[in-house]
């Protein structure tokens, strides 16, 4: 098999992508501007002997798509602002009850119904915390049609790997924007399965642990296991005693897991730094405007550089910390009133300065706004 | 009927549940597996799935793949596994409030779909769980913690709900009239298509003591009276009928499930395909 070059939209590049990741399962609520995903699976599944349902609101689709991997299929729902909100107690159940699905979200302007065609990153703390009660989140944000593909071919092999909800945060910008992208060959790329049991069935334990990384493999519905799942905090053995030695235990095993694999999971992609004293630290389709923001100040002689952060959560600690006790300054464009810069700022510690520039009502951050301030800060 | 052996169906390490002495839960559950049973289902290829509430605790004792899931969500779970493996039998375990007030919608569009998945509704008239709030089956008039001065909502009938939004089998009977509902439980586990049981039971801890109803043998044989086969219910008077409620095979009819729908729309597109190659 060879790579195919294909004109894509960011919203179609999430389906072609899950399509290589080995996708089976598709359940989703209409909203703008994520439909084209949906549409895109509902063509696309049958053809390869997949399935796709439109089910009667976002929590019936959160649901649907973890009784999807339950039943043994790489499984997908995708979204916007509203439709997530509504999405977040099952996501919370999901990540539990520890389902591997992946669940799109194209935010847009809120709160509310607010702008529905205008872009938006409002929902970054929404993608960390939206569900009630502490829980890891892993979310990834592509900044490009090709960053899509391959972001969501990351999003399913990671939520096999940890054996939990991956979320996959796009903007209108990404979603709806064509371009041209190498759409790599199917045998080129590693896909990652859960782990399944060893077929032992007599005392199967499904939360038992047995390697390093603390995560318990899986069965299929239907292999003969008879197991229990609940969300309720459970033991090893899947079923609840209300102790919090047990509630204790389980929470730390949910983050160890994303801990263990963090170096593996946490993508950031970095330029120019070599000698920079300011840097722009941007994610999404900001990240874009920020690149070319910075390689038109350096064309002018700017000492700048350019931090992408792939993997949104969990927050890259490290690389922060490192860019700010490399550099003066942070500048870090979003499209909201300001909401990854606290945790860029916590993280820089104090080591630089860290500024925020922020458009929040559907408007776009452009190049020549990010250099702007890029040629004040100098 | 011969006995089973329904030990079997049980997790009996798990055994004692956790329901008040007398609920009516158990014996809906024993009626499950008895009907699990009678109809033959193969124990490895059978998925219960349940919502919140003190009926959503049933699967945790029975010995199958088991779900708890969220309140009022279980048949959307169930759709997706049923979508996903259309060889899984699905049984959905709710409760009035779970099923007819926060999973409704669910319940309505299951009930569309025709989706292969018998559901049995644990109608117990009340929110037994969170201490007797009322449900939307709880009859006009009734007490409840949060109606104190008598229930002025309007009470749900939930197998005609079910009929209406196109289930194709529907049926209704009692914790008293327990044959009665292990044969309905069985021939919808046995149907091509979604069905519907609403088993209805009583909860002598929240509503009985709340309504001064009594104590369980008291809210059957009030079951017992006023439950009545659907022949016989045609022939009471208007006024008893106002009172009365049918009980037996509500609905049954054919029509196509929808996931072989969709197996067979994956065969005409994938058909489709190769002849365009
Ligand atoms: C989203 C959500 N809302 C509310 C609750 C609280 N809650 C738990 S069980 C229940 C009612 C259950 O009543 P019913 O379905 O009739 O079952 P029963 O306990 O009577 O068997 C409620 C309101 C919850 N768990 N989740
Ligand atoms: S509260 Fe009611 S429904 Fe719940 S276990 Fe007790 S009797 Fe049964």
């Amino acid at each position: 098999m060879k790579t195919e070059k294909v004109l894509l939209q960011g919203n179609e590049a999430v389906v072609e992508g899950a399509l290589l990741a080995g996708v089976r399962f598709f359940a989703g609520y209409p909203i703008t501007p994520s439909s084209e995903i949906a549409e895109g699976f509902s063509r696309r599944l049958p053809l390869v002997g997949g399935k796709f349902i439109q089910m009667e609101d976002e929590l019936g689709a959160m649901a649907a798509t973890i009784g999807g991997s339950l039943a043994g299929l790489k499984s997908i729902t995708a979204t916007s602002g509203p439709g997530f909100s509504l999405k977040q107690e099952n996501l919370g159940f999901g990540i539990m009850i520890e389902a591997p699905c992946v669940v799109v979200n194209v935010s847009r302007t809120g709160p509310s119904t607010g702008l529905p065609t205008s872009p938006s990153q409002g929902d970054i703390m929404q993608t960390r915390w939206g569900t009630h009660g502490d829980h890891p989140a892993v979310v990834l944000a592509p900044s490009t049609v090709s960053n899509t593909v391959d972001l969501t071919i990351k999003a399913f092999n990671f939520s096999e790997m940890l054996r939990t909800p991956v979320i996959l945060m796009l903007d209108e910008v990404v979603g709806h924007m064509r371009e041209n992208v190498l759409l790599p060959a199917a045998d080129a790329i590693e896909i990652i399965d859960r782990k399944r049991p060893d077929g032992n069935k007599a005392n199967f334990k499904p939360y038992e642990v047995k390697g390093h990384d603390h995560v318990p493999p899986m069965p299929d519905y239907g292999q003969g296991y008879h197991y229990h799942t609940t969300g309720l905090y459970h033991d090893e053995t899947g079923f609840p005693r209300g102790k919090s030695e047990d509630a204790e235990k389980l929470m730390l095993r949910l983050m160890h897991k994303v801990d263990y694999y963090r170096d593996e999971i946490t993508l950031v992609e970095k330029k120019y730094l070599s000698d920079a004293k300011i840097a722009v630290l941007a994610y999404g389709s900001v990240a874009r405007s920020a690149e070319s923001a910075v390689e038109m100040a350096r064309n002018n002689g700017i000492k700048v550089g350019f931090m992408q952060i792939k993997t949104v959560w969990p927050f890259p600690e490290k690389e922060v910390a490192e860019l700010a006790q490399k550099v003066d300054k942070i500048i870090v464009p979003e499209l909201n009133y300001g909401q990854y810069v606290r945790e860029v700022t916590r993280a820089a510690g104090g080591m630089a300065e860290v500024i925020p520039l922020n458009r929040f009502a559907g408007q776009l951050i452009s190049p020549a706004t990010i250099k702007e301030m890029i040629e004040e800060e100098d | 009927m011969a006995n089973p052996d329904i030990n079997k169906y049980y997790r009996r390490n798990k055994l004692p549940h956790i329901w008040c002495p007398g609920c009516g839960h158990g014996i809906i559950t024993g009626a499950i597996v008895r009907a699990i049973d009678q109809a033959g289902l193969d124990q490895d290829k059978t998925v219960v799935i349940s919502g919140i509430g003190c009926s959503g605790r049933a699967p945790g004792y029975l010995k199958f793949d088991t779900l708890h899931t969220t309140h009022g969500r279980a048949l959307a779970f169930a759709t997706g596994v049923k979508m996903a493996n259309p060889e899984l039998n699905l049984i959905v375990i709710t409760g009035d409030g779970d099923g007819a007030a926060i999973g409704g919608n669910h319940l309505i569009h299951a009930c569309r779909r025709n989706i292969n998945i018998t559901t049995v509704m644990y109608n117990n008239s009340i929110y037994g769980m969170t201490s007797g709030q009322f449900s939307p089956t709880t009859p006009t008039g009734s007490l409840a913690t949060t109606a104190p001065y008598g229930n002025i909502d309007t009470q749900f009938d939930v197998s005609n709900l079910a009929m209406a939004a196109g289930a194709t089998y529907v049926g209704r009977s009692t914790s008293y009239h327990v044959r009665e509902l292990i044969d309905l439980i069985t021939n919808g586990i046995k149907h091509q298509g979604f069905s519907f049981i609403e088993a209805v039971t009583h909860c002598h801890t929240q509503f009985g003591r709340k309504n001064d109803l009594g104590g369980p043998m008291e809210m059957m044989e009030w079951q017992k009276e006023n439950y009545i086969p659907v022949k016989a219910w045609a022939k009471l008077s208007a006024a008893e009928k106002e009172v009365k409620k049918t009980r037996g095979l509500l609905k049954e009819e054919e029509r196509e499930e929808y996931t072989d729908k969709y197996l067979a729309l994956i065969k005409q597109v994938q058909a489709g395909e190769e002849k365009n190659g």
